[in-house]
């Protein structure tokens, strides 16, 4: 219900000029639901940032949603699986 | 994983029969100057509130759809989690709230040039909400309206 509801306020934010980009735990809810650009995450509910405590970690996962509003030949919508490295 | 057999039987049930609002057509506002020069804001589903903020009400049929304002400036060990589902973990939520409001982490980018500014206020929701016909009617306007009276080019959300 989360990933639903960030991706109808996303779509929102969108048609008013604002560029989202939208983190999602649930593949399926992301192809379902279509928010406008969208990074999958392989992590569990209630960690959309990875780990407690890990900023480098929890930083790596916001750059990779940065790039999805940088990357500007993309069309909507937009899914991208983030890829964690290391033990990620 | 983020996969539906996280869940218990009743919630896979209920998440294989429902009918996911689908967005269609897929609006697309895209970025019209360098990140080093937009103002983000931040927009998380994991329920959330200041500590002077009532929290979000779990007896709404339906789901709660308000959402809190939460300062710029708040510390975020002072952010509370009043997310009523039980159908994930709220231990890291209670450690670290950056998991789901990384407030910190974007903090640094602003400060390391890599984002323009931050809001002044960023944006807090309870996510478990079934019926969202007043979530795209109301709710998602007036975020929005609350973003673009900040300045706001950019908005990350975080579901929980």
């Amino acid at each position: 219900m989360c990933n639903q509801a960030v991706g109808l306020v996303a779509a929102e934010l969108e048609r008013k000029g604002i560029s989202t980009v939208a983190i999602q735990l649930l593949r399926e809810v992301a192809q379902r639901v279509q928010p406008p650009r969208a990074l999958f995450v392989p992590f569990p509910h209630g960690y959309p940032l990875d780990a407690p405590g890990e900023p480098g970690r929890q930083h790596a996962v916001l750059e990779a949603a940065l790039c999805l509003l940088e990357a500007r030949a993309a069309t909507p919508p937009v899914l991208v699986d983030f890829e964690p490295v290391g033990d990620g | 994983m983020g996969v539906f057999s996280e869940f218990s039987l009743s919630v896979r049930v209920f998440l294989r029969a429902y009918r996911w609002r689908r967005i269609d057509p897929v609006p697309w506002a895209p970025l019209e100057k360098p990140l080093a020069e937009c103002r983000l804001a931040l927009v998380s589903s994991a329920g959330f509130v200041s500590r002077d903020q009532q929290p979000f009400d779990e007896s709404v049929r339906g789901g709660d759809v308000t959402f809190r304002r939460i300062s710029n400036d708040v510390d975020v060990a002072d952010l509370i989690d009043t997310h009523r589902s039980e159908s994930f973990d709220h231990t890291g939520l209670s450690r670290d709230p950056n998991v789901a409001f990384p407030l910190d982490r974007v903090r640094e980018l602003a400060e390391s040039g890599r984002l323009g500014s931050l809001a002044p206020t960023h944006l807090s929701l309870m996510g478990s909400i079934t019926a969202p016909g007043r979530l795209v009617r109301d709710t998602a306007p007036e975020a929005a309206n609350a973003l673009l009276h900040d300045s706001v080019d950019v908005a990350l959300l975080v579901p929980v």
